[in-house]
């Protein structure tokens, strides 16, 4: 028989305690290598769309705030484009890049983002899903990151008809995925393990 | 849009499943960490959306002359970094074996002494004045790629009461997609710590602990100057999209 040639992904490892000498080297006191650290700021003054902030916490299975994780966000532009040669739909909002990486604070454990709403992105089959932003979690620990997605508490007719949260089997673990909205800012804390364990994508 | 540095067609093909069994499962209790921080419920599965089919994409211009070389990017003018200076090359592949261009590469390690500039580090071995230990590079049209550095010490570390992690350089690689993303570790050929660490040790398949081990590549080292590992890394490859239904919108 012939083979099919496919190579195996490379095996996860963790990030470990010091991801931040990589990733974020300027917030661990690593200055002069990099001029800032990427994804660290999201928004320009010509960006398009509705200015938010979102306060994520990662919570273990002790109810404790990781102090060492982080979080890369992503996210399609107010207009509901990804800026990503993979959209072929148009061109989204070239002052928008839509990634964001933010290490937990190491006293409070909160990690901030400062962007805008994301505008509706379409579902495989063409329906819409309700404005959502894509997470990426690692840290010590986690020995592969965890993909889930933040929604957005005031969207509730959006979220109501969403292809993804429809899938959601125990409908109580659909507002472990809903950021809730406190003026100006998105609450959201992601628990790793529990009663409010939060759902998790395997995509 | 063509992909970064290359006149080949985006791809937008789903993302071809991850095999779990090859990966290390969430929960490790040999690494105690993980205990508490593992999912325990079953993970949401779904076929990739645009959400987890686009990815940011880096280019060139980002990177600084001296990103790709840890020897010297943290170091006085006209000094470098101690240790056995290294090469550090390979290629980003994806399951298909093709070479992924334009990717970002960034890689952290601890010094020759095996001490992390970190402050949560509190190992004895010294800091190196002229080590930081982060550096990146981007994939070319091929996806390879390329750096300088010391090669890292083995460290203790607080798991087991003598638990010491191989040598190792911690790697994140982007894809195109946000689906590709991935983080790992880099071990040396020949480093008998490695079949001793609780971290590989998640891993349970052998062969796939071998993925992960660089060999050495005399092939590559600079005679009186340097010598080199060869390290390639696959991230998920993508479903062809010749016979895909268009959906409406899409
Ligand atoms: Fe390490």
């Amino acid at each position: 028989m012939q083979s099919l040639d496919r190579l195996k992904e490379s095996p996860s490892q963790t990030a470990g305690p010091y991801v931040h000498i990589g990733l974020t080297p300027n917030f661990c006191g690593i200055g002069g290598v990099y001029e800032s650290d990427l994804g660290a700021t999201m928004v320009n003054g010509e960006t398009k769309g509705e200015r938010i902030e979102l306060r994520i916490r990662v919570i273990d299975g002790a109810g404790a705030p990781l102090k060492d994780a982080l979080v890369e966000i992503w996210q399609a532009d107010a207009g509901g484009l990804y800026n990503s040669p993979a959209e072929l739909r148009g061109t989204a909002d070239p002052n928008f890049l839509g990634w964001g990486r933010q290490p937990t604070d190491m006293e409070t454990g909160v990690c901030l983002f400062q962007t805008i709403k994301p505008g509706r992105v379409p579902f495989r089959d063409g329906r819409l899903m309700a404005p959502h932003i894509s997470l990426w979690i690692v840290a010590r620990g986690i020995n592969i990151g965890l993909n889930t997605r933040l929604y957005f508490s005031d969207e509730a007719k959006a979220n109501a008809e969403d292809p993804i949260l429809a899938r959601i089997e125990h409908r109580a673990r659909v507002a472990t995925l809903i950021a809730e909205r406190q003026g100006d800012s998105y609450v959201f804390d992601v628990h790793l393990q529990g009663v409010k364990e939060t759902v998790f994508f395997d995509s | 849009m063509a992909e970064p540095g290359s006149n080949r067609a985006p791809e937008t093909g789903a993302f071809f499943q991850r095999d779990r069994q090859w990966h290390p499962p969430a929960f490790t209790p040999g690494y105690k960490s993980s205990v508490l921080r593992s999912p325990q419920k079953a993970l949401l599965s779904f076929d990739n959306t645009l959400s987890e089919l686009t990815g940011p994409v880096f280019g060139h211009a980002m990177l600084g002359e001296l990103d790709n070389d840890l020897i010297h990017n943290f170091a006085r003018p006209g000094e470098s970094a101690i240790g056995e200076r290294i090469i550090v090359h390979g290629r980003v592949l994806d399951e298909r074996g093709r070479g992924v261009p334009g990717v970002l590469v960034e890689f952290w390690q601890a010094n020759a002494g095996g001490r992390y500039r970190h402050k949560k580090d509190g190992y004895l071995a010294p800091l190196d004045a002229n080590f930081g230990g982060c550096g990146r590079a981007i994939t070319g049209e091929d996806g390879g790629y390329a750096f300088r550095t010391v090669r890292p010490g083995p460290y203790p570390w607080p798991n087991g009461p003598n638990d010491w992690r191989p040598a190792h350089i911690h790697f994140s690689v982007f894809g195109h997609g946000f689906a590709q993303r991935l983080i790992t570790q880099m071990y040396f050929e020949g480093d008998p710590l490695i079949w001793r660490c609780p971290i590989v040790g998640g891993i349970r398949d052998k062969a796939a602990v071998e993925a992960l081990i660089a060999m050495l590549d005399m092939q590559s080292t600079i005679p009186m100057d340097a010598l080199a590992y060869k390290f390639d890394i696959v991230l998920r490859g993508r479903r062809s999209t010749l016979f895909e239904n268009r959906p409406e919108g899409n």
